[in-house]
């Protein structure tokens, strides 16, 4: 059993959800994030996502994107990322997931990547662009290494699609809160109620929430519908005022993101 | 062979919420590419809008000067000046069928960017233009034609400021307005349907200029040469030769300051397998799969990636890929304007500039080269480089 899952079912039994910080691995340097990471992991985190950085990503605003730059600038590589979560791992048993674009773990070797990531602790894996119709090669390896294959749905995932990623999916399933790319967002339209209900009348797995969650706010309103909070931008963009985990405003931000998350 | 890929080339790398309109345009371009009706609409406007068949010319200056014959496919004689406007006017025709209101692109050298919003004006759409900031600068007159048709240009500051950042957001634009807006690729590049679609489009070059050849010539060509950026005009003249295995086909990329300066874009020299904006094939990437900055005097060619038939080509060895640099292609450029009174676009200079490279191995050989655009855009770059 995946630890992953374990968080679910013990957060599902208290009447809490997930929630998730995101970290881009190496912004500003390594030692930085995990110290970041230390943070987020005495104060509340449940499951922790890094993202491993690259030169175009996508589907990420430009908070993200500044992310990024930040930590190929100090020439974090994912071999860099690897200790960081065996590092984490010696003094935590929070799950870390990490999140990508499939060329630099293409560079690096797929089997090579996911044997070394399960060596270091990796509970799970998310590829941006890499939808199920592409999952083919890696999925079978990260069953063998017991790495969750985390896939994301969409405001626009029909039925069908839902069924294919279902068949593929492990430890939760990511739902995209709107068609856009990663970034703060004020709110978040309630019409997607309809979607995540039809996800969860699909999936048995949980169901957290992703993208634009930038205030307890928007925990409070999807709390009941959906299993975790995905947390990204709106960190991310506290964490490069100082890059401190003294900054007052970060420190009050993820506060009230577990208190929304747990309740008090 | 597995469908999108072309051997172990090409596949669909997007993000989940891309997924339902890549099939959404699967469906659609199939669906109407067969229909008569459309192929009647959109051959109708290449011919009395775009002004096809486009000639082919016997460039007998050039010719004797070589020892060789050579003709050029005339693409620079397409309204808007480049073969970009035959894939932009059927990916628009294509948005209006499938009841999108709105079309972005992307451009490099300008020549994609006006041919959509050419297509968008003509058509009705709304239509949004990503430019690097770096292309801004180099091909201005191209960016006060876009806006004068009535386009959008939006610069992109991020990144390297050229081709692919303009890509990144233009996909970053597509994701956030899936339901309305079609995103105008202007090239045979990106995830599957793309890479197809543009080929069927463009590959009317390819038909005109083995339909004339024959005519002019009774015979096949010994040799078809063409630049290859994301490779679309390449593969449009390749496309009815790709069975004639007596014929070489040339694909020329930028060479840019040479190849061992690690300033060029020439995928198959200095690239490695990877996956990038949507496709495998092959990439400028450094050892830890970043993507590297490429450089070369046409931004047209200014790219990390190729489509990804042209890799499956280049494996198979079916054609030959080779560069020009910024030096040859310069020298090629004022060539074709002193002796045959064409100003070549800066791209298809390099396909030129391989043709007058080798002059000798191609010494009384039938040499047809494809034009894909004229200069006018290149004249200030061009003039830059002799009065510094
Ligand atoms: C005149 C001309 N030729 C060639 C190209 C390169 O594109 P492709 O390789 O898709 O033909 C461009 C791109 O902008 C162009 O403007």
């Amino acid at each position: 059993m995946n630890e992953i899952t374990n968080v679910f079912r013990r957060l599902n039994r208290e009447g809490k959800k997930a929630l998730i910080p995101y970290v881009t691995g190496g912004d500003p340097s390594i030692e930085k994030t995990y110290e970041f990471m230390e943070f987020l992991a005495r104060n509340g985190a449940d499951i922790i996502e890094v993202g491993i950085p690259f030169s175009d990503p996508m589907a990420d605003g430009p908070v993200i994107q500044r992310a990024s730059e930040r930590a190929l600038k100090a020439g974090t590589a994912v071999k860099d990322i690897f200790a960081l979560v065996r590092r984490f791992n010696k003094a935590f048993t929070i799950p870390v997931v990490l999140m990508g674009y499939l060329n630099p773990i293409y560079a690096y070797g797929v089997e090579r990547f996911v044997s070394e990531a399960a060596d270091n602790g990796v509970k799970g894996l998310i590829i941006v662009d890499m939808p199920p119709e592409e999952a083919g090669e890696i999925c079978p390896l990260l069953r063998k290494y017991g790495i969750a294959s985390i896939f994301l749905a969409t405001p626009v995932t029909n039925r069908d699609r839902i069924l294919k990623i279902k068949k593929i999916a492990r430890g939760f399933l990511y739902f995209v809160s709107v068609t856009g790319v990663t970034g703060e967002r004020d709110e978040i339209p309630t019409d997607i109620l309809e979607k995540i209900k039809e996800i969860k009348g699909l999936i048995s797995l949980p169901v957290t929430l992703g993208f634009g969650i930038s205030h307890p706010r928007i925990v409070e309103e999807f709390f009941p519908y959906l299993d975790g909070f995905v947390v990204g931008s709106a960190l991310v963009r506290r964490w490069e005022h100082s890059f401190s985990v003294d900054d007052p405003e970060l420190k009050n931000f993820f506060q009230e993101m577990v208190i929304a998350c747990h309740g008090s | 062979m597995r469908k999108g890929y072309y051997g172990k080339f090409g596949g669909v790398f997007v993000p989940e919420t891309l997924m339902p309109s890549i099939y959404e345009l699967e469906e659609a371009f199939f669906r109407w590419w067969r229909s008569r009706d459309f192929r009647k609409e959109f051959e109708g406007y290449l011919k009395d809008y775009v002004g096809r068949p486009t000639p082919l010319y016997h460039a007998s200056n050039l010719s004797v000067r070589c020892g060789l014959t050579l003709y050029l496919k005339r693409e620079d004689l397409c309204h808007t000046g480049a073969h970009k406007i035959i894939n932009a006017l059927g990916q628009a025709l294509l948005a209006k069928k499938m009841g999108k209101r709105r079309v972005i692109a992307e451009t490099g050298a300008g020549q994609h960017g006006v041919a959509v919003a050419t297509a968008a004006a003509l058509l009705g759409l709304e239509c949004c233009i990503y430019m690097g900031a770096d292309d801004v600068e180099r091909q201005k007159m191209n960016v006060i034609r876009m806006d004068m048709l009535g386009a959008e240009v939006r610069g992109v500051e991020t990144g390297t400021r050229t081709l692919k950042d303009a890509i990144n957001e233009a996909l970053r634009d597509w994701v956030t307005n899936v339901r309305t807006t079609h995103y105008i690729l202007g090239t045979v590049f990106g995830p599957y349907p793309y890479p197809q679609m543009v080929k069927e489009f463009v590959s009317v070059i390819g038909r005109e200029a083995a339909r004339q050849i024959w005519k002019k010539e009774k015979r096949l060509p010994d040799v078809v040469v063409a630049c290859v950026g994301g490779g679309s005009n390449a593969m449009g003249i390749f496309y009815p030769f790709l069975k004639r295995k007596e014929v070489t086909l040339v694909g020329v990329e930028a060479g840019g300051k040479g190849i061992s300066t690690g300033h060029h874009a020439a995928r198959f020299q200095g690239g490695k397998v990877g996956i990038f904006q949507g496709t495998k094939s092959y990439v400028l990437q450094d050892s830890n799969g970043q993507i590297l900055d490429t450089y070369s005097i046409a931004p047209g060619l200014d790219y990390a990636s190729v489509g990804p038939e042209h890799s499956f080509l280049m494996e198979s060895q079916r054609v030959t890929y080779t560069s020009a640099t910024d030096e040859e292609t310069l020298e090629a450029f004022f060539l074709t304007s002193r002796e045959e009174g064409i100003i070549p676009a800066l791209e298809s200079s390099h396909a030129l500039a391989y043709v007058i490279k080798n002059c000798t191995r191609w010494k009384d050989k039938l040499v047809l080269v494809n034009l894909s655009g004229r200069g006018d855009k290149d004249v200030e770059t061009v003039s830059r480089t002799i009065s510094p």
